[in-house]
C-alpha cells in the first residue's frame, strides 16, 4: 500500500462480500418459492424477499464502488485521501442505514414501513429498485454528496489521471441520476420514463464509466502495460458506452404509453450497445497478452478477463437478444429479462468488483498477493460462481422461450399460472445452479482465512 | 490504435460524442413530452386513480406482478387485468387472499379498506387503457 489512506478501503470491501452473501441467500429462497409456492409464507412473502435481494445487489455494487474508489484515487493522484475519517465516518452511516432498512423490510409490513418514514410526505416508494424509505434515500444521497466530496478533494490536489477523471464521472453521474428516484409522478407514463433514468442511465451509463476505469486500473497494475496505451482503449470504450447507451433508453420505451417512434431509436442504438462491451473484452485479453511483468496476483488477472467476457455475454449478447422491439414485444417482462438481468449484473458490476477486491485486498492486508493456496481456493470460487451463473442463466432463457410461446406466441394462449406450471423444471434446475452458486460464494469466502507462504510484502 | 490517434483525440472525441447524444435525448425528451398527452389517458388521472396509484406502491405490488411488463415476474401482468378479469373479480380475489393452497404461489391480505380496493380498481381500470402499441400481444398479458 503506497498511501496509508487507502486503508480505508477494507472496511468497505468486507461489508461489500457480507451483503453479497445476503443478497444470493435471499435469491435461494425466492428460486424455492417460485417452486414451491408457500415456502416461507406468510414470515417472508415473495415481494419482500425481492426487495431485500436487490437491494443488497445495489448496496453491495455501491461498498464495492466507493471502497474500489477509496483505494484507487490516492494512487492514481500521487496523494492521501482528503480525509481518510470522513469515509470511515460514512462506511458506517452507510452500513447503519442499510442494514436498518433490510430488518424494515423484513419486520415490519411495507404498507406500515412507508407510513412511518415519510412517504406521505414525498411519494418515492413502491417502485422497483427503489423501494427505500424516504429517509434511506436521503440518506444514500448525503452519504454520496460527503464520499463525493472527499474524493473530489483529493483529485483537486493531486494528479489528474484519465483514469481517475473517468472514474469520478461515472460516481457524479451515479449520484445525479439518483436523483430522479425522487421524482414520481401521478402520470404512470411519466412515472415509467423518468424511472428509467435513473435504472437504464445507470447500468447502461454512468456505471459503465466506473467499470471501464476499475479494469483500467486493475489492467495496468497487473500487466504493466503503458498508461497512455490503457488509457485511450478507455476513452473509446466510453465513447461507445455513451453513444450508444444513452439514446438506447429507448428499448425501454417501446410499450409504456410513450411516441412509436422510440421504437426505431431504441432498437437501432440499443442494438449497438454490445460493441463497448465487446472492446472492453478485447482490451482485457490484448493488455494481458502484451504484458511486461508477470505479477503473483494471477487471480486478479482471472477476475479481469472474466469480467470482460461475461460482462459481454451477459449485458451484449442477452440483451442484444430482446433489445429490438419486434422481439421485445414478446419476450417484455417474461423470464428472459431476468436471465438477462442476472447474468448482466454479475459479470459486468459483481465482477469488476470482484476483480478489485481480488487484486487490492492483499495488497491491504501487507502483501503483493496472496498466498498459492489461497489464490487456488479463489480461482476455484470464479469457476463455481461463474458456471453456475451461465446455468442460472440457461434454465431462465429455456423457461422464458417456453412462457413466451405458450402464453404470447401460440395460437392458443394459456393463462400466466399456467404457463408457470408447464416449465416448472427449469426453475428447479435454477435452484440447483444457484446453490452451486453459493458454493462457490462460501469457497470465496474461505479463501480469504488459508494462510500458507505469502508472496513478497507490497511494494 | 495505430501511432497517429492519441489519447488527447480520444479524450476529445469522448466529450464530444457524449454533448452530442445528451442533447439529442435530451431533444427527443422534449418532443416526447409534447406526444404523452396523446396517449396517456391522463383525462382519466381522477383523485381515485392518484390514490390508487398510492396503493399500489405502499403494498409494493410491484414485487410479485408487472405492470405494462415492468416489475417482477412471479405474478401475473396487471396492466390489463382490468380488461381480463373486470372490476369485481379484481376485488373479489384481493380480499380473499392468500388462498393457502399447498405449495401454490401465495399472495399476501393487504386488509385494504373498500375505499383503498375501490381506488385500486380505478387505477387499474386507468392503466388498461393507455395506449401502449398494442402490447401485451394478448388478453393472458
Ligand atoms: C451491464 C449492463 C446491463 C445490466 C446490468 C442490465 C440489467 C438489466 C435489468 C436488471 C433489466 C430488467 C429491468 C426491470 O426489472 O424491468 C434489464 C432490462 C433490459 N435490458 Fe439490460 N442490462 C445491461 C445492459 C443491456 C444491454 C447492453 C442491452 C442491449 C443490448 C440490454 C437490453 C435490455 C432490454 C431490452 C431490457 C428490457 C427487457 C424487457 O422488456 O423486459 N441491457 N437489463
Ligand atoms: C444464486 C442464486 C440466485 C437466485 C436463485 C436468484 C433468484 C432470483 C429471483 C427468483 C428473482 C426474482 C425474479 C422475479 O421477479 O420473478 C431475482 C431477481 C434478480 N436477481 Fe437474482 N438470484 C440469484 C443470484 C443473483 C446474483 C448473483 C445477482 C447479481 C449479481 C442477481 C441479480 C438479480 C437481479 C438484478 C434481479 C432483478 C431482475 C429483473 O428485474 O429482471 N441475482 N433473482
Ligand atoms: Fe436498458
Amino acid at each position: 500500500m503506497q498511501y496509508s489512506s487507502q486503508a480505508v478501503a477494507k472496511p468497505y470491501f468486507i461489508a461489500a462480500i457480507g451483503l453479497f452473501t445476503g443478497q444470493v441467500l435471499f435469491g435461494l429462497i425466492m428460486g424455492l418459492q417460485y417452486v414451491i409456492g408457500d415456502f416461507l409464507f406468510p414470515a417472508i412473502p415473495f415481494n419482500v424477499a425481492r426487495m431485500v435481494h436487490t437491494n443488497l445487489l445495489i448496496v453491495w455494487l455501491l461498498f464495492g464502488f466507493m471502497g474500489a474508489a477509496y483505494y484507487m484515487i490516492p494512487e492514481e493522484t500521487e496523494t492521501e485521501l482528503y480525509s481518510p475519517k470522513l469515509a470511515l465516518l460514512m462506511f458506517w452511516v452507510f452500513l447503519v442505514a442499510g442494514a436498518a432498512t433490510i430488518l424494515g423490510y423484513l419486520l415490519v409490513p411495507y404498507a406500515t414501513l412507508a407510513k412511518f418514514t415519510g412517504n406521505d410526505i414525498l411519494e418515492t416508494m413502491g417502485r422497483e429498485f427503489l423501494e427505500q424509505p424516504l429517509l434511506t434515500k436521503i440518506g444514500i444521497v448525503v452519504v454520496a454528496l460527503v464520499f463525493l466530496f472527499n474524493l473530489t478533494m483529493t483529485l483537486l490536489k493531486g494528479r489528474k489521471t484519465s483514469i481517475s477523471l473517468v472514474l469520478m464521472i461515472g460516481l457524479w453521474g451515479l449520484a445525479v441520476f439518483f436523483l430522479f428516484s425522487f421524482y414520481n409522478p401521478h402520470n404512470l407514463v411519466l412515472d415509467k420514463y423518468f424511472w428509467w433514468w435513473v435504472v437504464h442511465l445507470w447500468v447502461e451509463g454512468v456505471w459503465e464509466l466506473i467499470l471501464g476505469s476499475l479494469l483500467a486500473f486493475v489492467l495496468i497494475k497487473v500487466t504493466g502495460v503503458d498508461r497512455e496505451v490503457i488509457e485511450k482503449w478507455l476513452y473509446v470504450i466510453i465513447t461507445m458506452t455513451l453513444v450508444t447507451g444513452i439514446i438506447g433508453t429507448g428499448h425501454h420505451y417501446f410499450w409504456i404509453g410513450t411516441p412509436e417512434y422510440w421504437q426505431w431509436w431504441g432498437s437501432v442504438f440499443s442494438a449497438l450497445e454490445p460493441i463497448p462491451f465487446f472492446a472492453m473484452t478485447v482490451f482485457a485479453f490484448n493488455m494481458v497478452n502484451r504484458r511486461r511483468r508477470e505479477h503473483p496476483n494471477k487471480a486478479a488477472t482471472l477476475w479481469a478477463l472474466g469480467t470482460g467476457v461475461m460482462s459481454f455475454l451477459g449485458a451484449g449478447v442477452w440483451g442484444f437478444l430482446h433489445t429490438l422491439a419486434p422481439v421485445n414485444y414478446y419476450t417484455h417482462g417474461t423470464q428472459i429479462t431476468a436471465a438477462h438481468g442476472h447474468m448482466a449484473f454479475y459479470g459486468a458490476y459483481a465482477m469488476v468488483v470482484l476483480c478489485i477486491i481480488s487484486y487490492a485486498m492483499p495488497i491491504l492486508r501487507g502483501r503483493a498477493a496472496n498466498s498459492e493456496k489461497s489464490q487456488v481456493l479463489e480461482m476455484w470460487s470464479f469457476w463455481l460462481m461463474t458456471i453456475a451463473m451461465v446455468f442460472i442463466t440457461l434454465f431462465l432463457t429455456a423457461a422464458g422461450i417456453l412462457q413466451v410461446w405458450l402464453q404470447r406466441y401460440s395460437s392458443t394462449p394459456i393463462p400466466f399460472m399456467a404457463a408457470q406450471d408447464q416449465v416448472a423444471i427449469f426453475y428447479w434446475l435454477r435452484e440447483g445452479a444457484g446453490v452451486m452458486f453459493l458454493i462457490g460464494l462460501l469457497i470465496y469466502i474461505a479463501s480469504f482465512f488459508v494462510s500458507g507462504e505469502t508472496k513478497a510484502k507490497a511494494a | 490504435m495505430s501511432g497517429t490517434f492519441t489519447k488527447s483525440m480520444a479524450r476529445n472525441i469522448f466529450y464530444g460524442g457524449t454533448v452530442f447524444f445528451a442533447l439529442l435525448f435530451l431533444a427527443l425528451t422534449f418532443d416526447s413530452m409534447q406526444a404523452i398527452p396523446k396517449r396517456d389517458n391522463h383525462a382519466n388521472l381522477t383523485p381515485s386513480v392518484i390514490a390508487g396509484k398510492k396503493v399500489w406502491e405502499v403494498n409494493n405490488c410491484i414485487g410479485c406482478h408487472t405492470l405494462m411488463g415492468e416489475g417482477a415476474y412471479f405474478a401475473p401482468e396487471l396492466g390489463n387485468v382490468y380488461k381480463r378479469r373486470g372490476p369485481e373479480f379484481i376485488k373479489a380475489w384481493i380480499q380473499s387472499q392468500p388462498t393457502g393452497t399447498p405449495g401454490r404461489r401465495q399472495m399476501p391480505n393487504f386488509h385494504l379498506t373498500e375505499q383503498q380496493l375501490n381506488d385500486l380498481v380505478e387505477f387499474l381500470k386507468y392503466s388498461s387503457e393507455i395506449n401502449t402499441a398494442n402490447w401485451p400481444p394478448n388478453i393472458e398479458g
